[in-house]
């Protein structure tokens, strides 16, 4: 017998309490899902801004035309020299970020890890912003590339629409379906890379990127 | 913190471990007793759980709705765990049409040697790993060292662990018992043996250690061909595995190796991506209490072009099932590794999580390791009574897991497999007393002599010799009172009877 059939025999007779029928008939999950939770924020953005600094994050609010300077000046801010721009980002953002003297680099071939890691910022836009938890998800569509380009370099700016702020997890996940149902692949971010080990006290900066800059377009 | 050569075998490629195995450790109030004659070990306790709990509280105050998130957390994962059977088939279902490859392993030697033989077909000699409970629970590091590969912990706190020749204290926070000079010594002493030493200078603050950590793992993430993972949820319906993490140690092991190993025990199994609103509230705050961990992944099978290209699923059995069967017990099973109950625990606090002789120490560990491995031995015996019974655990339990009701229930297995005891004889004797009110006048009447002719307070230690002898050593027994409280009731109460009959 393989294990798959030996544990899937084990688990059977570890069940025969279990009156067979459909699971949702079974146990009833009082939850209604994908709600604004209660008493929530009227302030969204507000609060979006409040909870991602708390992370210790930069948050900029700025106006659509000036997304690809702010941009460059983001990097610039930080000492970034050479930076990651996904392909499928808008080319005035490759644009403005080469016309500050950054050198822009492409995943245009694969880029090898060494390459990667030589590389000081990457530029991605994102799919979902969480006001309650102050997340960014980004979904690695062409516009936010593949995850390791926002993972290795040590600065990351990330462009996010005030139109993609909703209020809590809950809302955030509805969005998310149509990602997950395209199987991309997601990655939450709340801050820079953090880590409570030592003594529980919490410290910013570990493997991710140590700087997370969110630019906020009012749109 | 020094080195445990291994003279019959290869040279070792990762630090040793302590020598002593789990499964061999004394019980647990023996190894309590050790545990609480280390007073730094209590002080570091003491500052991280405190710390932690506070957090913890302002964090889970914020949601007025954290009762209803706890109700649905139980029932969601309740509704899995009885029909886990069609689950399980589902998520092979969607991993494999995914482009991932799903193992089953019904003990910690089978996922061991899956593991094993994956890292030796990509020709690897060395492993990342994240952090994983279910890998510690299989002891999968030492099992690789023996088949020469090297195991690499990335998380830092399990960096910390590994290179300190010790063993994890602690689910989320394994080094909890170590403070900042600790760790600093850990780390000048044994980083460069294993890789990049640490930086010239190195403190002892927080932040500088965990810079030396970044320097020492950066190049071991870049050259890793293969990486090790568990998983926190694994989605039956979109065949989608999530690890909840901070650092990012887990984003790099997720992302750049070329092929990815993740080890799943089957209770992580979550019906649909939209339960996950509710476990991505329940976990962080209940955590780390936070009110989103920094990062969290999800990935369902290969993405072409992004990631690993070859990706493994083990599902993971390894003692789960015989948990499953047990109508009472099966609740534990609900568990997401928090680690809230071990930081409101007062037991934990004073003895650290060495004592309990598993991977799984506190509350939790109180009633998990002895329903996984059984009650054969000593330690898994005395985990049970671990415990004060007090129920801030299932309190703070973000699943509502009823840890006193496991426990007690526990207790009764424990009793039932010896059959006659020491405790069944002492209750013995008390029903004789209590039997009837003249029995209780006879041992009375005793005890009132002995109270008059001993003198002071206390008798000193409760001179009980034989198995009795740990608990009543402790304590001391005080003097028997030359007055009992039937005699003192019947004096009170005749003089106002007397008094009444003479007014009237």
């Amino acid at each position: 017998m393989s294990s798959k059939e030996a544990m899937l025999g084990r688990i059977r007779s570890a069940l025969t309490d279990v009156t067979p029928m459909a699971p949702a008939d079974d146990v009833a999950v009082e939850w209604t899902y994908g709600q604004r939770p209660p008493g929530a924020s009227d302030d969204m953005l507000g609060l979006f801004v409040e909870r991602v600094e708390d992370y210790k994050a930069v948050v900029s609010w700025v106006v659509p035309d000036e997304v690809p300077v702010r941009i460059a000046n983001a990097l610039a801010d930080h000492d970034v020299t050479s930076a990651v721009v996904p392909a499928g980002a808008p080319a005035a953002w490759h644009e403005a970020v080469a016309a500050a003297g950054i050198a822009v680099v492409t995943d245009d071939p694969v880029l090898s890890h060494a390459e990667l890691d030589a590389t000081g910022g990457v530029v991605t836009a994102s799919r979902v912003g969480i006001a309650e938890t102050g997340t960014i998800v980004l979904d690695h569509a062409a516009d936010q590339g593949r995850r390791a380009l926002s993972l290795v370099p040590d600065v990351h700016v990330c462009v996010i629409g005030s139109d993609q702020v909703v209020s809590d997890v809950p809302e955030a996940v509805v969005r998310l379906q149509t990602s997950i149902d395209e199987r991309l692949p997601l990655t939450w971010i709340s801050g820079p890379s953090a880590t409570s080990d030592i003594e529980l006290s919490r410290v910013e900066g570990v493997h991710g990127p140590r700087i997370l800059h969110v630019l906020l377009v009012n749109v | 913190m020094t080195a445990q050569p291994d003279t019959t075998k290869h040279e070792r490629r990762t630090p040793a471990p302590p020598p002593v195995t789990l499964i061999g450790m004394p019980k647990f109030p023996k190894n309590a007793k050790k545990e609480l004659a280390n007073e730094q070990l209590r002080s570091n306790l003491r500052h991280a759980t405190t710390t932690i709990r506070n957090k913890r509280a302002r964090v889970v105050q914020e949601l007025p709705h954290w009762e209803d998130l706890r109700l649905a957390g139980e029932a969601i994962k309740n509704r899995t765990l009885r029909h886990l059977d069609s689950y399980l088939l589902q998520l092979e279902q969607t991993l494999t049409a995914n482009g991932a490859i799903v193992h089953w392993a019904a003990d910690a030697a089978e996922a061991n040697q899956i593991v094993i033989d994956i890292t030796r077909s990509k020709g690897a000699d060395e492993v990342v790993k994240v952090k994983s409970m279910a890998t510690q629970e299989i002891d999968l590091n030492e099992a690789l060292e023996e088949a020469g590969i090297a195991a690499w912990e990335t998380d830092l706190a399990e960096l910390i662990v590994q290179l300190g020749h010790d063993r994890p204290s602690h689910i989320l926070v394994p080094a909890i018992h170590r403070n900042r000079s600790e760790v600093r010594e850990i780390f000048l002493e044994e980083m460069g043996r294993y890789g990049t030493p640490p930086p010239e200078g190195l403190t002892d603050d927080p932040a500088m250690l965990a810079g030396a950590a970044r320097v020492h793992l950066r190049n071991k993430f870049l050259r890793a061909k293969v990486a090790v993972s568990g998983a926190n949820f694994a989605i039956a319906e979109t065949g989608t595995l999530v690890v909840v993490e901070s650092e990012g140690n887990g984003r790099m092991c997720l992302t750049l190796p070329e092929t990815l190993i993740s080890i799943v025990g089957i209770e992580k199994t979550l019906p649909t991506f939209a339960d996950l609103e509710v476990f991505l509230q329940l976990l962080p705050r209940s955590s780390t209490a936070e009110r989103m961990n920094p990062y969290t992944s999800m990935w369902s099978g290969v993405r072409e072009g992004d990631g690993p290209q070859e990706v493994h699923v083990v599902l993971l059995d390894n003692g789960r099932t015989n948990v499953l069967a047990d109508e009472v017990g099966r609740q534990a099973l609900r568990c997401i590794r928090c680690s809230a109950c071990l930081n409101i625990c007062p037991v934990y606090e004073r003895v650290g999580g060495h004592a309990y002789g598993s991977v799984y120490p506190g509350p939790i560990g109180a009633i998990l390791t002895p329903q996984l491995r059984g009650i054969g031995s000593e330690v898994d015996q005395s985990l049970p009574y671990a415990s004060s019974l007090c129920g801030a655990c299932f309190e703070v339990c973000p699943v509502r897991i009823n840890i006193p009701e496991v426990l007690v229930h526990l207790r009764n297995k424990v009793v039932e497999s010896h059959g006659v005891t020491a405790e069944g004889l002492v209750m013995k004797g008390g029903s004789w007393v209590m039997a009837k009110g003249r029995n209780l006048a006879l041992v009375q009447k005793g005890s009132k002599l002995a109270g008059r002719v001993w003198p002071g307070d206390v008798i000193g230690p409760i001179p009980i010799p034989g198995p009795a002898a740990g608990w009543t050593d402790a304590r001391d027994l005080p003097k028997p009172p030359t007055q009992t409280f039937r005699d003192w009731w019947t004096k009170e109460h005749q003089q106002p009877e007397q008094t009444g009959e003479s007014a009237s």
